[in-house]
């Protein structure tokens, strides 16, 4: 069919195709196991901000973590999947109630080495597209080349916030801070790693040892735009239920849906080796790659399309 | 009431007594973090923009808005005064309120009038009216040099150009979303 007949033409779903085609050449050719996980799930992983969307007596899946990590217990050390996930509220020129997320598991690594398979990831995809390691976005030239800049969130609202980040936690003004005072400075050279994050704001990541009040938590960033958020895995399960319960606390307090406690992966976890694990945000990844300046022009149809 | 995640460009809301219409809004949402809705509003009367950052659990009181069907009466001062066309109650609008709607005041045109509660703020003139032309040079046969249009003044003392065989005591039909000349009005 001519795409100029479309009323909207989508011209970047070429690159989108060979994005997800080379996603999987990267990871089948380092030994990992594409999977599928159901999309229909008996209990999300309980976050405060993340909104489930339910269907009868089931849930769409708003991340396949859990099931993923299942299956790292039962014996699968190396897996990946692109899996369609689903957030209820989220609508904006970078988000999509319905997207794609990549996500990969890894036994015995944790989330530095995690950081390395990242940029590795990255210098593929930009060799198998044929476009050089220099990105364009914005008025901005990222430099892919391997290392990235690497930045912990403590310093990150030293060097850019008005407020110091025990100020921003104790004010519930973390997230704002962020993204109005810090993001823009992120990924601007180099993609960023963001990294080292408050206990608090990590609901499934292990904690660093040594240091309680840090979670071995990062976040990808490139161009101001955040893409990605790894970590080692926590695999304390009795830890795990702790958190998972006040998460479901604060979600019934701000009046949100509050879903069942995930008791089988809960009972999984024992079993589960040392891992580290990331989702990373394949629409954008596409508008990064493409330049993009929504998500709109990435996928096929919008929400308000179909 | 309106939720935060009812805001979107163009919704008007009532903030502290004052009625504001969203002109930018982003929606922004760290992963693991709190939606935030960030806007900029514009004061729908002094004008002014603000720029707030929402999160969920805010909510809005719907600005409390009406337009009204009324007629221009006549400008004292600064003032202009219209008649509501129903129960003929009379409402005055600043000079800096009506803006260059001026250009196309005349005695007894229909208007809507936007009220916040019951004070007038604003108004929506028709698309196009008709006024007399007042002043224009007489149209030279085959002086072309001095192009396509001619400056003449209406009724209501707007200026613009026209093309060269419009007439003074004339009437033109006028475009009030631009300014300009749409047609010629045959009597």
């Amino acid at each position: 069919m001519n795409r100029r007949s479309l009323k909207n033409p989508k011209p970047h779903l070429l690159l989108r195709a060979r994005i997800f085609q080379s996603i999987r050449e990267f990871f089948i050719s380092r030994g990992y196991l594409e999977i599928e996980t159901p999309q229909l799930i008996t209990a999300p992983a309980p976050e405060t901000h993340i909104e489930s969307i339910s269907i009868q007596d089931r849930y769409l899946q708003t991340s396949p973590e859990l099931c993923m990590k299942r299956l790292l217990s039962a014996g699968f050390p190396k897996i990946f999947q692109i899996a369609r996930c689903f957030r209820g509220g989220e609508r904006g020129d970078l988000h999509l109630p319905e997207f794609s997320l990549l996500e990969w598991y890894r036994t015995g690594i944790d989330y530095r080495d995690l950081m390395e398979e990242c940029e590795a990831l990255f210098l593929f995809l930009s060799r198998r597209l044929d476009m050089g390691t220099q990105l364009s976005r914005r008025g901005l030239n990222i430099d892919l080349d391997i290392p990235w800049e690497r930045l912990p969130v403590q310093t990150a609202f030293e060097r850019y916030a008005s407020v110091s980040l025990e100020q921003a936690l104790n004010n519930n003004r973390f997230d704002q801070t962020m993204v109005e005072e810090i993001e823009p400075h992120l990924g601007v050279k180099t993609p960023t790693f963001l990294y080292d994050y408050p206990a608090s704001l990590a609901a499934l990541a292990r904690l660093k040892p040594g240091c309680p009040s840090i979670a071995e938590r990062f976040e990808i960033y490139v161009g101001g735009i955040e893409l990605a958020n790894g970590f080692s895995e926590l695999n304390d399960a009795h830890e795990q239920r702790k958190r998972f319960e006040k998460e479901l606390k604060e979600k019934a307090l701000l009046g949100k849906i509050v879903s069942p406690m995930p008791e089988r992966f809960l009972k999984a976890l024992k079993n589960m080796p040392e891992a580290a694990g990331i989702a990373l945000g394949l629409d954008r990844l596409v508008m990064i790659f493409s330049g993009a300046r929504t998500i709109d022009e990435v996928v096929a149809f919008t929400p308000e399309e179909v | 009431m309106y939720n935060a995640s009812d805001l979107r460009k163009g919704l008007k809301i009532e903030l502290d007594g004052e009625p504001y219409v969203v002109t930018v809004f982003e929606f922004s949402k760290p992963g693991k973090g709190q939606a935030l809705y960030r806007c900029k509003l514009k004061n729908m009367i002094t004008g002014v923009i603000i720029d707030p950052t929402y999160r969920s659990g805010d909510t809005f009181k719907p600005a409390d808005l009406s337009e009204r069907k009324m007629q221009y009466l006549y400008n004292q001062d600064d003032e202009f005064w219209f008649m509501d066309v129903e129960n003929y109650e009379q409402f005055p609008l600043k000079e800096d309120q009506v803006g260059d709607a001026t250009n196309y005041l005349m005695d007894n045109l229909e208007v809507d009038i936007l009220f916040f509660g019951d004070r007038p703020i604003g108004i929506t003139l028709p698309n196009f009216v008709n006024l007399t032309v007042t002043k224009a040079d007489p149209w030279a046969k085959g002086d072309s040099v001095t192009g396509d249009t001619k400056p003449i003044t209406l009724e209501t003392g707007y200026e613009l150009r026209v093309p060269p065989f419009i007439e003074e005591g004339g009437k033109i039909t006028v475009d009030t979303r631009t300014g300009e000349y749409v047609t010629r009005v045959k009597e």
